[in-house]
């Protein structure tokens, strides 16, 4: 599903990804570890097609077709959803209006119709309620005023409405106690099926009990140092990172 | 991997043309250049207009010659040569007409052309409307309706000729001929505009509507606005303009004054898109309006706007809130593109006791344009108990534009309350990739972002007025791509 091919990219002329290899199949969950700076936030951004981010060797491809020329909401067209580190706050604009206008516009993007409002509705209450997400969140502005747990929780809420191919989640445990961690956790297992894919963007092994994956990378000053099944979150929670240097 | 930077949303945002920018071949009755007594008498007579309203205007014209072009507020434009303009032009008409079929086609075309077919607005939406095309009215329809209620709504030329006792007792009494250089102008040459008179008790039951355009090259516009809401009644108001594009620049100077009697309420609402003027900035429309209102007591006066074209606005809708007890409101969106500058807002004027103002200002600024929200609140030494709210929010786009924030307070009283809250942001990268990346397209992600900031004032307008500002902001904003 998703190929990712001696990736180099820069930011302001500074090399931070320095030809990361990785191969993503349908059904299966990946996790990359790694210490601050080494890359994994600049890796998601770079796929969902972050503008200030230069490729400059090497390639990703979804399903085959080159993502290079693709804007990032081309990107998100074709099925790549990334849940946030930090969700921005759009004021005024409430969840439901902009999760409406989201797939509406991928809808668009697809020559479909736009959703119906009964169907979007209903879409939104099951999702909602799969998420134990109270329905009086919806109606307010998006992230405005959220806690942590609330913004991350938000995500996979739109998560789910987009129904992506590849979702990748950014640190999406950064800020969260461990019963939000649980609940989003839950969300992200609901959603996994055979045909979708999800890359866990992580520092601890912590949010890994919960979403097992069935590989680990090591990511580590702009390359992939070292693959492995999930027991080996479990070493780097014990040993750390500077084994692998 | 396409990039887009902040110069390519500056550049996508300056290239949206104006998108009203045609412009309709009717044969115009049409002065020649310049302004003296001799012209303010042809207007007046031209209008068939009584010898009371003669005097009035030349009175204004002698107060106006004496003044001097305000240059206080923060824009920079040419000075208009006020000898170089035609004081009065109208499409050349027959005869009064009692049904559509007998207007012009042509004009019939524009209004098609705007979205704004006139039968479409009959069968569909309960609005009266009272088009004035180039400063005289050609249509006024749901004249019936109102009739049935006493409520007199039609062009000011008719109502000094049919309600002379109206208009005497009114006119220049919450706007004087000598408040300002444009003001006093306007009395002198104004061409037409509308007159609303509510009878007490009554609650209009339809919103009543005016559509302006500015349709003859090289003329100015003076429309004159008088809307009175007798004791205990109830009019809501609006007023939408468009015009075609221009290379040189045509002056606006309007008045509007609204009187609100004892426990009576105005809501005024303006959607305002005369031509900006090029990207390059000329052309373009100068806006220089004097609207204010009275409040007696318990009477309430709501002005919301939407102002998103005009190469240089200056306009400050105003309440006097001189009875006890009464309400002024003020809910704008300023939008500015390219080198558009607008100074615009309010002034709360409280003297009566417990007098209310609410004042929620919203400015967008994009391109090159100067945005500049100048408010005063003023509470008189005898009004007790005066609250006042003030909320001014600046949205910048790109790092060229400016965001200006003028407030002026005066109390006089100890016992008065005053708020005031002002936020400044800025459409973010992060903003647009967050929506970018949820599949929504910049162009799209910046109308959601500015309906967002903008929401609260757009509540404000009438449901069928609000989906047009609506259209009219991203019109504003846009890209033309897509």
């Amino acid at each position: 599903m998703l190929k990712v091919n001696n990736l180099h990219a820069n930011i302001d002329e500074k090399e931070i990804l320095k030809g990361v290899n990785l191969e993503i199949k349908p059904g299966e969950v990946h996790a990359i570890m790694g210490p601050n700076g080494s890359g994994k936030s600049t890796l998601s951004s770079v796929i969902a097609g972050k503008e200030e981010y230069e490729v400059t060797e090497g390639s990703i491809h979804l399903d085959d077709e080159d993502l290079d020329d693709l804007a990032p909401e081309e990107r998100a067209h074709r099925g790549i959803f990334l849940s946030f580190q930090y969700p921005v706050e759009i004021p005024g604009v409430t969840v439901t209006n902009f999760i409406k206008t989201a797939i509406n516009e991928s809808r668009k993007a697809k020559g479909l119709e736009e959703l119906p409002a009964k169907d979007m509705l209903k879409m939104i209450r099951e999702k909602a309620d799969l998420l134990e997400i109270d329905r009086k969140f919806l109606s307010r502005s998006l992230n405005e005023g959220f806690s942590g747990g609330e913004k991350k929780r938000n995500e996979i809420f739109q998560m789910a409405m987009l129904e992506p191919k590849l979702a990748i989640l950014d640190e999406t445990d950064s800020g969260l106690d461990i019963d939000a961690l649980k609940v989003v956790a839950n969300g992200v297992n609901k959603l996994k099926s055979e045909d979708n894919a999800v890359l866990v963007i992580t520092h601890y092994q912590r949010l890994l009990d919960y979403i097992v994956p069935d590989y680990v990378h090591v990511l580590y000053d702009g390359k992939i140092v070292k693959s492995g099944g999930k027991e080996l979150a479990l070493e780097l929670e014990a040993k750390g990172y500077d084994w692998l240097k | 991997m396409s990039k887009f930077t902040e110069d390519d949303l500056k550049k996508e945002l300056e290239t949206k043309e104006y998108e009203y920018g045609f412009y309709t071949d009717i044969e115009s009755d049409k002065f020649p250049i310049g302004l003296n007594e001799e012209v303010v008498i042809a207007i007046s007579k031209k209008k068939n207009e009584p010898e009371w309203m003669t005097e009035w205007r030349l009175e204004a014209f002698k107060i106006w010659k004496e003044m001097e072009e305000p240059d206080w507020a923060n824009v920079t434009y040419e000075k208009p040569d006020f000898q170089a303009i035609s004081y009065y032009s109208a499409p050349k008409q027959k005869k009064q007409l009692d049904s559509l079929d007998e207007v012009d086609p042509e004009l019939l075309k524009t209004f098609e052309k705007l979205g704004i077919s006139i039968d479409e607005q009959k069968r569909l939406t309960n609005v009266a409307v009272d088009v004035v095309i180039d400063s005289v009215s050609v249509a006024t329809t749901f004249k019936k309706t109102l009739n049935e209620k006493g409520i007199i709504f039609m062009p000011i030329s008719e109502a000094i000729q049919e309600h002379p006792e109206l208009v005497k007792k009114y006119i220049g009494t919450v706007v004087p001929r000598t408040d300002n250089f444009y003001a006093a102008l306007n009395s002198a040459v104004f061409s037409d505009g509308s007159f609303c008179y509510i009878p007490k008790g009554v609650t209009c039951p339809m919103e009543l509507s005016t559509y302006f355009r500015i349709n003859e090259g090289g003329t100015g516009q003076f429309e004159r606005t008088l809307v009175i809401a007798d004791e205990s009644s109830y009019v809501s108001y609006l007023e939408g303009c468009t015009a075609p594009a221009r290379d040189e620049n045509q002056l606006h100077a309007a008045v509007v004054e609204l009187i609100a009697l004892d426990d009576s309420e105005i809501k005024y609402s303006t959607v305002q898109n005369w031509f900006p003027g090029n990207a390059e900035g000329s052309g373009g429309v100068y806006n220089f309006v004097t609207k204010r209102g009275i409040c007696e007591t318990n009477a309430k006066i709501s002005w919301t706007q939407v102002e998103t074209g005009s190469a240089v606005t200056w306009k400050y809708p105003s309440c006097i809130l001189k009875g006890d007890n009464s309400i002024g409101e003020f809910y704008s969106i300023a939008v500015t593109n390219n080198y558009q500058q607008a100074d615009t807002g309010t002034k709360m004027i409280h003297l009566g006791n417990n007098t209310k103002s609410t004042i929620i200002s919203k400015g967008i600024s994009a391109g090159k344009s100067q945005n500049s929200y100048r408010g005063l609140v003023q509470i008189g030494s005898r009004a007790k108990n005066a609250r006042n709210f003030s909320q001014c929010d600046s949205l910048l786009m790109g790092n060229q534009c400016g965001a200006h924030t003028f407030p002026y307070i005066e109390a006089k009283n100890k016992t008065a309350q005053i708020e005031h809250e002002a936020t400044t942001s800025k459409i973010g990268e992060d903003q647009l990739f967050y929506c970018n990346q949820r599949g929504i397209d910049t162009e799209k992600a910046i109308a959601l972002i500015v309906n967002g900031f903008s929401k609260e004032v757009l509540n404000k307008l009438p449901m069928e007025f609000a989906v047009e500002a609506q259209k009219l902001l991203e019109i504003s904003l846009e890209g033309s791509v897509g």
